[in-house]
């Protein structure tokens, strides 16, 4: 093609300098003619054997052959203009599939994130092979530089893995023996022996694969509304052209008394053939689906999972995010907020000996609680201190530890004990404690709450969402502190997972029309609500098929901050859409004008056209770049 | 049962029209053309020949298309 657009201004500008005249310069400029413009000719051609009349090929071959025929009608030799015309949009053409070729792979290189090959250990030799021929159970061997190829659990060696492709996040991180192994991160210091606990085609990474490849087949309203659009388009012009070509010398010749000769039609043949060249619907038709496409390969650089064009829009509309408190806002384990003595205590020095009991006396429980107040204690428990346990079932515990008698529990278990526990003003979960019959104080725990949390509904603000709503099984006390807390608007609490879907339900419907309503769990007891809400957004994903098949959204890491930005990405894009297509429709919409009015030749028309594809392409190749922290 | 073809296919507006002729073509229940990765994914009707549904498909997809293909 490029050779062809050379050659082409080549002749062009011999033909120029040249000076030949009649039949034989005709034929010299219809040569270069053809070799720049016979495959439009040919697709016209085929276009109207075939019944579609109407596409680009065809608005180019008549608006050129016109030109042709009116240069000699004219017999003014002035055949540059018809070449011209087919050179600039050939080479529109060319840079446009240039552009979109390239950026294609560049997105497409974003996502690469498919293993080659594995090292399989097979009778003490290492072979290389495809992933695909590795079966569950085998042995794989993992080189420094080496992409994991399949989920595993690490055999023995250690070294740090670079996540970043499948979560965005530059923090290597630290595997040993007996940990898993992620396909799709990249292994950089040491060689790892893994034992493969899936298959290549249910490894995350094949997973990731296949929901971002099909997440382009999935396509957005303006999609849609655009291809809708070019269909009525383009035979909408032509018409135009036609009548523009017709209707006003006939009411000439009618009205006015102009004579019947093709002198009254020229004009208008030449303006509706500029009209033609206008109205090339490329622009819109090929940036729509590119700033989507960038969008999506963008967000998924940043470990932001979109499933769809169409969900890309939608999270671009979410004004409400609603989310799940444990494991998504908190780290879902516990940890000692506070100790309180009774009354008049030194609490300092009392805090060490209340812990200690309290660890001692849930010693042989595997209850979070026990396991977080164990370890907060620290040190490994020595259980010989401990005798004659009993387990009171929805109360607590009561012990002897060092020949005193110890209960630790709950206020029901005080009361038992014929003790007034002091109330406690902290939220969380409260286990009070007596020592030989006398009441010693109580320790809160709670959950912890995400160190990136009340950032994340901070930037969540500050994105453009109205309304933040936290949803927990959790006591009302604990909810309302943590939400406090964060920021969070609107908080229900005590809620049983059928409650949630409810809740949703309910949001859902206050919510404005058009407005959507995201939710974000952790997506392992949540699915139901992830996909009653309009965009399910599901954390925590990585090695978690669930979550992925049950959420629009799938962020790989469970970092909330992630939430704010896939919407920053899903509204840049959207913004860059509606400003391609104001600005394709806007521009052709006034040169349209304008060549009717013959204010526009058919030089300043070609222009326009491949300008505007030109900036339109460039336009939706920024949907790939977000910025990493929301501008203030 | 669906299926993802590569295809060729080198306008973006093309791809739009080719989609629309190819879906009506008998035994495809579904079908969507992405022009960003040159991929066409195509669900079948239940019991179609999938090879001959194919076939009709490129032959749709050629009408619209001179240089469409199915690779």
């Amino acid at each position: 093609m490029l050779i062809r657009i050379l050659l082409a201004v080549a002749m062009t500008i011999v033909l120029l300098c040249i000076d030949v005249s009649g039949v034989l310069r005709l034929a010299l400029y219809l040569v270069v003619y053809l070799i720049i413009g016979y495959d439009i000719l040919r697709k016209a051609l085929l276009g109207i054997f075939r019944g579609r009349v109407f596409d680009e090929n065809f608005l180019m071959a008549v608006a050129t052959i016109g030109a042709f025929a009116l240069a000699i009608y004219e017999r003014s030799g002035d055949y540059l203009e018809a070449i011209a015309v087919m050179l600039f949009y050939q080479v529109g053409e060319f840079f446009q599939s240039y552009a979109v070729g390239k950026s294609r792979r560049d997105i497409a290189a974003l996502m690469d994130i498919r293993p080659d090959y594995a090292n399989i250990e097979r009778d003490g030799e290492i072979v290389k092979v495809d992933p695909d021929d590795v079966a569950v159970g085998e042995t794989i061997v993992i080189q420094p530089g080496e992409r994991v190829p399949i989920d595993g659990v690490v055999l023995s060696g250690e070294s740090s893995l670079n996540t970043s492709a499948l979560t965005g996040e530059s923090m290597p991180r630290e595997v040993g023996q007996g940990d898993e192994v992620v396909s799709g991160s990249i292994n950089m210091s040491g060689v790892l022996r893994v034992r493969t606990t899936k298959g290549f085609g249910d490894s995350t990474v094949s997973k990731i694969l296949e929901l971002v490849e099909d997440s382009a087949s999935r396509k957005s309203k303006s999609e849609n509304f655009i291809a809708k659009f070019a269909r009525v388009y383009t035979p909408a012009v032509c018409y135009g052209a036609l009548a523009l070509a017709l209707l006003p010398p006939l009411y000439l010749i009618l009205f006015a008394g102009a004579p019947v000769s093709f002198a009254t039609f020229e004009t208008w043949v030449y303006r509706s053939l500029v009209f033609l060249v206008i109205s090339c619907p490329c622009a819109l038709v090929v940036s729509i689906p590119l700033s989507f496409f960038a969008g999506i390969g963008g967000a998924s650089r940043a470990g932001v999972l979109v499933k769809g064009a169409n969900i890309l829009e939608t999270l671009s509309k979410v004004k409400t995010v609603v989310f799940d408190k444990t494991g998504t806002l908190t780290k879902g384990v516990f940890e000692v907020n506070a100790y309180h003595g009774d009354h008049d205590q030194d609490i300092s020095a009392h805090k060490a000996q209340l812990l200690e009991y309290a660890a001692l006396a849930e010693s042989a429980s595997s209850h979070p609680i026990a396991m977080s107040l164990q370890r907060a204690y620290g040190r490994p428990v020595d259980r010989s201190r401990v005798s004659d346990l009993r387990e009171i079932s929805g109360k607590g515990i009561t012990a002897l530890i060092d020949g005193k008698r110890v209960a630790a529990g709950n206020e029901k278990l005080m009361g038992d004990l014929g003790l007034t526990p002091c109330h406690c003003h902290t939220a969380g979960t409260i286990v009070h404690l007596a020592i030989d019959g006398r009441y010693a104080g109580h320790i809160v725990l709670g959950d912890v709450v995400k160190p990136t949390s009340a950032q994340a509904i901070a930037d969540l603000h500050a994105a453009g969402v109205m309304r933040t709503v936290m949803l927990t099984g959790d006591t009302r006390q604990v909810a309302e502190q943590t939400a406090a807390r964060l920021g969070i608007d609107t908080v229900y609490s005590e809620l049983l997972p059928a409650g949630k879907v409810a809740q949703i339900e309910r949001i859902i419907a206050e919510a404005k029309s058009g407005d959507k309503v995201a939710f974000a769990g952790d997506g392992i007891n949540d699915a139901p609500v992830l996909s009653r809400a309009d965009i399910g957004i599901a954390m925590g994903a990585m090695g978690s098929d669930a979550a992925i098949v049950a959420a629009d959204v799938v962020l790989m890491d469970d970092d909330p901050l992630k939430i704010g930005k896939a919407i920053r990405i899903s509204r840049k894009c959207l913004r860059i859409v509606w400003e391609n297509i104001f600005m394709a429709i806007g521009i052709k919409g006034i040169c349209l004008v304008l060549g009717i009015f013959g204010i526009v030749n058919m030089w300043l028309a070609i222009f326009a056209d491949v300008g505007v594809m030109i900036l339109a392409v460039l336009n939706a190749i920024r949907a790939m770049h977000i910025a990493p922290q929301p501008p203030t | 049962m669906s299926k993802t073809f590569k295809v060729e296919i080198d306008c973006a507006n093309c791809a739009n029209l080719v989609e629309a002729a190819a879906r009506k073509v008998a035994g495809v229940k579904d079908l969507s053309i992405s022009f960003m990765t040159q991929k066409m994914k195509v669900a079948f009707e239940d019991g179609a020949d999938e090879d001959a549904v194919m076939a009709d498909v490129r032959k749709a997809g050629r009408r619209i298309e001179p240089d469409f293909e199915i690779l």
